[in-house]
């Protein structure tokens, strides 16, 4: 049942052979019992999950289930879930319980889905490896001495050691697909403005985007067909007709072109990766796959660009927090003035604070056109390089991460060796552009390795399908490190 | 552009965080370093690029003007620090 797919667990939902109350409990059990090692869930509430469950029993049973309905899901701790502690891994919003449910959560309900918990991650999503949670870091089930990636490692991490067969994340600097290369498990950001970011606790809001992580690309087509779409209630939110995301999974990719950036397999990429993703895009071309090489002349610049633009979009986005209406209150102050700097100054984290000292920065007065008018005119530049190149390749590919899961601790004291991890990620959200990763096999250490599919604007179903027909003859993403077996 | 310890409590008080002057110190290293990787944007010519706010060239939507919203708020100040009367609660402002 772990192991079983999205589509598997819905037959033996509709076939009786199991229950969504046995279901949930079997991952309740599992995530209780691997939580303390994984520190994957900041939340469980077995109680309230299983009377989901009871209530998708119900469903089932009168004939109204959906793909969803009886499956449990985990949901990063980022998306507001009505009754639910949703904390972001912050200690200023350690006791906020959400009022009210995200667009994304309020899809998974209607159609059934069991929520099993809230997942760890980066604080406020700032983060490539899931250290900086207030609530201690996530570990990797690969090594439990590395990192899971971040920030939806507490996502990435239960997927990949079977504590749920699913799960939401948020991806804004590649914080979807980096987690879920280093963890073995698929994951996806979709093309930005194509799922709701209403009720998702907003990062950089031109970049953050809602994503599926999973065990296979079929099952993020089920995960993304059910909560993508249009909601008036999020400004950025496309009006599309909607989409089976899974419509073209088994569709031919004889022919497809393949770009390969050069800039992706150079500088900075640790061999084994590059070795390992190599042999995954060798397995293309057998394929029938045609492998185009071109370039990304602007990829050194994503990450400058990214750390100016993302931290600028926060110090905006987390002004909000000054224990006023909700949230963490600083216990003594003297006065307004001091209850904001002392309520964000003990309940912000190193890294979210660094990131609003950049973003206020960039965005004073005298600096606002060096750095973030001009970050904006690089963003430009690398969306067209992307139209370039789309007009030469169906998709590109490329690793996912530079290296394998590094260990805990070894990249926290210098943020720069941090951001560093994000060079292949930061473009397509830049861009705009849907992204996924896949398992694609192991380098030294027996550490998973991450291949990156990016597409062109709403070509999340064909990029499933290139993922899919590499899963039809590979199994790396069947593989459970042995202690989650 | 190095940035300077005045740089670093100057934008602390603009962004409302408190910083000790040891906090100061060490934050400014790392936001040297963060800076020097951002000074690579410098070493492209952007002259006549239009800037990016994001990917798709859309407006922003207009709806009717009408209430559509119920009236929440009893449940919303249910999780403020301090209400009383239906206000939140914050330290003397005006004198």
């Amino acid at each position: 049942m772990i192991d079983a797919s999205l589509s598997e667990l819905a037959q033996a939902l509709a076939q009786k052979q199991i229950s969504s109350v046995e279901l949930t409990q079997l991952f309740i059990d599992r995530a209780q019992r691997f939580n303390p090692e994984l520190n994957a869930f900041v939340t469980l509430d077995p109680e309230a999950s299983l009377a989901e469950a009871a209530a998708a029993d119900q469903r089932i049973a009168s004939g109204q289930a959906q793909a969803l309905t009886g499956i449990p899901v985990a949901i990063k701790d980022i998306f507001l879930t009505r009754g639910w502690l949703t904390t972001c891994a912050s200690k200023i919003l350690s006791n906020f319980v959400a009022p009210y449910d995200a667009h994304v959560v309020e899809k998974l309900r209607g159609a059934g889905a069991v929520n099993l918990g809230k997942t760890n991650m980066d604080e406020f999503a700032m983060g490539s490896s899931s250290e900086t949670s207030h609530y201690g870091p996530v570990r990797n089930p690969w090594d439990r001495d590395a990192v899971p990636g971040g920030s939806s490692g507490g996502s990435a991490a239960a997927v990949a050691a079977r504590l749920a067969p699913a799960a939401l994340g948020t991806d804004t600097g590649g914080s979807i697909r980096q987690p879920a290369a280093l963890c073995g498990v698929s994951g996806l950001k979709p093309t930005y403005g194509a799922v709701s970011r209403y009720g998702m606790v907003a990062f950089a809001s031109s970049l953050d985007q809602c994503g599926p992580m999973a065990k296979s690309a079929a099952d993020l087509a089920v995960l993304l067909t059910a909560v993508a779409g249009f909601d008036a209630r999020d400004s950025t939110s496309l009006e599309r007709p909607s989409e089976d995301y899974g419509r073209d999974l088994e569709r031919s990719i004889a022919g497809l072109r393949i770009g390969l950036p050069r800039e992706f397999f150079g500088e900075g990429l640790a061999p084994d990766v590059g070795r390992v993703v190599q042999a995954a895009v060798a397995e293309y071309q057998r394929l029938g796959c045609r492998l185009v090489e071109l370039s990304l002349p602007q990829t050194r610049l994503s990450v400058p660009a990214y750390y100016v633009l993302a931290p600028a979009e926060a110090s905006s986005n987390l002004a909000r927090f000054d224990g006023v209406r909700y949230g963490y209150r600083a216990a003594q102050y003297t006065d307004l003035r001091d209850m904001y700097m002392k309520t964000r100054a003990q309940g912000f984290g190193a890294e979210v604070k660094r990131r609003i000292l950049i973003g206020t920065y960039v965005l004073s007065h005298g600096y606002y056109d060096a750095y973030y008018l001009q970050a904006q005119k690089v963003r430009r530049l690398i969306a067209v390089d992307f139209a370039e190149a789309f007009k030469r390749c169906d998709v590109i590919m490329g690793p996912t991460a530079p290296t394998t899961a590094f260990k805990l601790g070894t990249k926290t004291a210098d943020p720069v060796q941090m951001y560093l991890n994000d060079i292949y990620t930061v473009p397509a959200p830049l861009a705009g552009i849907p992204a996924l990763s896949i398992p694609c096999g192991f380098g030294d250490a027996d550490l998973p390795v991450g291949l990156q599919v990016m597409g062109n604007y709403f070509q999340e179903a064909r990029m499933l399908n290139v993922a899919h027909q590499y899963q039809r003859t590979t199994d790396w993403h069947l593989r459970v490190p042995d202690r989650f077996d | 552009m190095p940035l300077s310890l005045d740089d670093v409590t100057r934008i602390a008080q603009l962004a409302r965080l408190e910083i000790s002057d040891a906090e100061a110190q060490q934050v400014l290293v790392q936001l040297q370093a963060i800076f020097a990787l951002i000074e690579e944007l410098q070493s492209v010519d952007t002259r006549d690029i239009e800037p990016m706010s994001h990917a798709q060239d859309v407006s922003l939507r207009l709806r009717e003007d009408r209430v559509t919203e119920a009236d929440q708020h009893e449940l919303f100040q249910s999780l403020a620090p301090q209400v009383q009367a239906g206000l939140y609660l914050v330290p003397k402002v005006v004198e």
